[in-house]
């Protein structure tokens, strides 16, 4: 017997009606998205909400590149600096990434299963306002964080809050408690999607899909989430004991009371490398569905992409102190923590390989989807290794705290990430709109995207070799990093011009862009099944599959997949 | 279009898949679990470090009363489900009014032994690294059996309106996992606040 799901009998549409109303006026309209509860608007909410952040976090990055592109720079005062290195990172880990992540999880999952909805709307809503609240107050702080002090607006202590610079006595002022309630309140959003996600996977799948035929997204984001329901914890227990240092004068990071700063760094990466993690799955779940498309070629190894997944899941859990080499961990941490992150590479090959297999023997189309995925391919692949490199600890003690390290994860959250943010948006953007993003504009968005981006981060390793350390506001000239950082800023300029003209092609094509209909790609997930975009219960009749691409059956029913799965 | 999707074949029988009541109550259970996890890394770790201040061997007495009420209450929720499973609400009500009962026991438990630790003893939160741990370890707790408590009032107030059925035995359920988490929580914190740390 089937499973009841919920009786959704009271949804409410204006533009449905059928019934001689009045035209829903603007305000009606603004009513339905804020207390809608359908998982393709609040997926829709998340990731305009991210992309916005992601215009502010790029505002910071760029008031960062003018202030270090001539030595001794004065664009900005050295405490705005600390600003913008901390709300930058902050932005971009918990404003951008997360929610667009969980925006396209949102979006795609429940249609990819075969399901009505998420199994807890009104918990989805919940957690997507929640997340957007802990924003808007971490940016209130520019405003509201002088408090009584006078000591500085917006948090100013880095995105990882070390202590003791947290403690009231050396970041006096409410800047600090913005940071944590901010990241606080997002985290509890995180964890409250995550948990939508994982009981609508388990729960929620229609007839016929086993978990041996679950879209490989799908298999990410339960990987995914129950990484967040591990790795938010802590962070969320660090940020309440930091708040109780704060305010009433707990000790849990006091080393004059006996306590350790150290303490606050475990705990915080604990939750941190988990954490690039959570962000780096779902791109590696985007790849699994658009390359295996454009190179019209059913993914290479399903079984080991779903290992690989779960053993890159449970690996990162054990890697935290890699970022604390310079700390003083002893030879037997240090070389535990070196051999362990070392080992997440054998599933990460894993997953490349099958990637490149795919391709391999395939008829490739270079559609703007593909191309950012080749971008992510190669990118990604350096990103790794610089990352192995650093995984050494005697390395990572010349080089920590440079600008390699930046230069090593921007590689992979700008390189590997937002490229396959890029290519999900290229890919899934027909089905939300009904309409087709430029193929022309997308080439250009891409190669300038590109120039940018490698002119910026491939350049960027070497004022770290160099010495330059991060979160400097500025340098002498001798150094020899001038010109260098000068570079790195016209290629942050490209990458500016490239987002532009991808804003402009969303805009654009939303308005007048070619119509797509339910499958412009020749796709085989059951989302390509449904319109585009697509109506609010999604399915008419509930979806019955057979395999692991139920729309490949239909196409071709004298050679269905199952007999090769 | 959305109505081809059907793939003919004969109906997939018996599709049953994990409920997800259960299955989103783990996840929050395994959430919270990280959650007091840290808590009680650095109740641990900074055992036997505190620079001055009263110890916990000379402040601490086992709060074998509370303790029994808790775990206690555990049982009568159990109960509470299994008569509600068998449509015998009034009873199941009973029983959930032991449950909040015992609950409250335990909370004034803990507010008696606070009252005195803080007056007559000493030891707040700022006071040492034990006083630091300690609250922010117990009362972390105590938090989740208020959070508990006022959910299974919830129910009870139902239940004595005379609204609770049968078949909200499966919420009841759920409910009363997340109350045997709690009570499993107080069992860890027991041992290492009372037992080890002492």
């Amino acid at each position: 017997m089937l499973e009841k799901r919920m009786n959704d009998t009271t949804y409410d549409h204006p533009e449905g009606a059928a019934v001689a109303l009045a035209k829903p006026t603007w305000l009606d309209v603004v009513n339905s998205w804020i207390t809608t509860v359908d998982h393709k608007r609040i997926g829709i909410m998340y990731i305009g909400y991210a992309l916005i952040f992601l215009v502010i976090g790029g505002i910071e990055a760029l008031i960062m590149r003018v202030q270090l592109a001539v030595p001794n720079n004065h664009f900005v005062t050295p405490e705005v600096f600390n600003r913008m290195f901390t709300m930058h990172g902050t932005t971009m880990v918990f404003f951008v990434g997360m929610p667009i992540l969980f925006g396209f999880g949102n979006y795609l999952i429940p249609l990819m299963i075969g399901a009505r909805d998420m199994a807890f709307p009104r918990l989805n809503s919940f957690s997507f306002w929640i997340s957007a609240f802990g924003g808007l107050l971490l940016y209130f702080s520019f405003l509201g964080g002088d408090g009584l002090y006078g000591a500085g607006t917006a948090p100013d202590v880095g995105w990882f809050a070390y202590a003791p610079l947290t403690a009231r006595i050396f970041s006096p002022g409410h800047s600090t408690d913005y940071w944590i309630l901010g990241v606080f309140l997002s985290g509890i959003g995180s964890v409250g999607t995550a948990l939508n996600l994982v009981v609508t996977i388990i729960s929620l799948r229609c007839k016929g899909m086993t978990m041996g035929r679950l879209p490989l997204l799908a298999w990410i984001y339960l990987v995914v989430s129950w990484m967040v329901f591990i790795a938010i914890g802590p962070l969320t227990a660090a940020q309440i004991m930091l708040l109780l240092d704060r305010t009433v004068g707990s000790h849990f990071f006091d080393a004059q009371a006996g306590g350790s700063a150290v303490l606050w760094m475990h705990f915080f990466w604990i939750f941190g490398h988990p954490e690039v993690y959570i962000l780096v799955l779902p791109a590696f779940g985007f790849a699994n569905e658009i390359i295996p498309v454009f190179s019209r070629k059913a993914i290479f190894g399903y079984a080991a992409m779903v290992g690989a997944t779960v053993g890159i899941g449970f690996v990162s859990l054990g890697v935290w102190a890699h970022h604390m080499f310079t700390v003083g961990l002893g030879p037997a941490g240090n070389a535990f923590f070196t051999f362990a992150t070392m080992v997440v590479s054998v599933p990460t090959g894993i997953k490349i390989f099958n990637w490149l297999a795919t391709i391999w023997g395939g008829r490739i189309s270079f559609a703007t989807p593909m191309l950012f995925s080749m971008g992510f391919l190669f990118q990604f692949l350096a990103a790794g290794l610089t990352g192995i490199m650093l995984s050494v600890a005697p390395f990572d003690w010349q080089l920590g705290n440079s600008y390699f390290v930046v230069a090593h994860f921007h590689y992979v959250l700008v390189g590997a990430i937002l490229y396959m943010i890029f290519a999900a948006f290229y890919y899934w953007f027909p089905k939300m709109t009904g309409r087709m993003l430029s193929e022309r504009l997308g080439k250009w968005h891409f190669w300038l995207f590109t120039l940018g981006f490698h002119l910026t981060f491939d350049l960027m390793h070497i004022p770290g070799i160099l010495g330059m350390p991060r979160r400097v506001f500025t340098y002498e000239a001798d150094r020899g990093w001038g010109s260098w950082n000068m570079i790195i800023g016209i290629g942050a300029i490209f990458q500016v011009i490239a987002i532009l003209i991808f804003v402009w092609n969303m805009i654009h094509s939303y308005m007048k862009g070619e119509k797509a209909g339910p499958d412009p790609w020749d796709a085989w997930t059951l989302e390509w099944s449904t319109d585009s975009p697509p109506p609010h219960y999604n399915f008419a009749v509930e979806p019955v599959v057979e395999s692991r691409r139920p729309l490949w059956d239909r196409k071709h029913p004298n050679d269905p997949d199952n007999a090769y799965e | 279009m959305s109505t081809h999707t059907l793939i003919e074949t004969e109906s997939v029988e018996q599709w049953r898949l994990p409920d997800k009541g259960l299955v989103g109550m783990i996840c929050l259970i395994v959430a919270e679990v990280a959650i007091f996890s840290i808590f009680v890394v650095a109740y641990i770790f900074y055992i036997g470090k505190s620079l001055t201040g009263p110890t916990p061997a000379e402040v601490l007495t086992l709060p074998i009363v509370s303790t029994i009420c808790l775990l206690s209450s555990s049982i009568t929720v159990h109960f509470a489900v299994t008569t509600l499973e068998k449509g015998k609400s009034g009873l199941s009500t009973a029983w959930l009014a032991l449950t909040v009962l015992l609950g409250g026991i335990f909370l004034a438990g803990t507010a008696q032994e606070w009252h005195e630790l803080i007056y007559e003893k000493g030891l707040t939160i700022s006071t040492n690294l034990f006083g630091t741990t300690y609250y922010s370890l117990v009362g972390l707790h105590a938090s989740h059996v208020v959070i508990g408590l006022v959910m299974l009032t919830v129910v009870l107030l139902f239940g004595l309106a005379g609204k609770l059925k049968s078949k909200h035995a499966h919420r009841l359920d759920m409910l009363s996992y997340y109350w045997h988490f709690v009570d499993a929580v107080w069992v860890v914190v027991f041992i290492v606040v009372y037992v080890i740390g002492r």
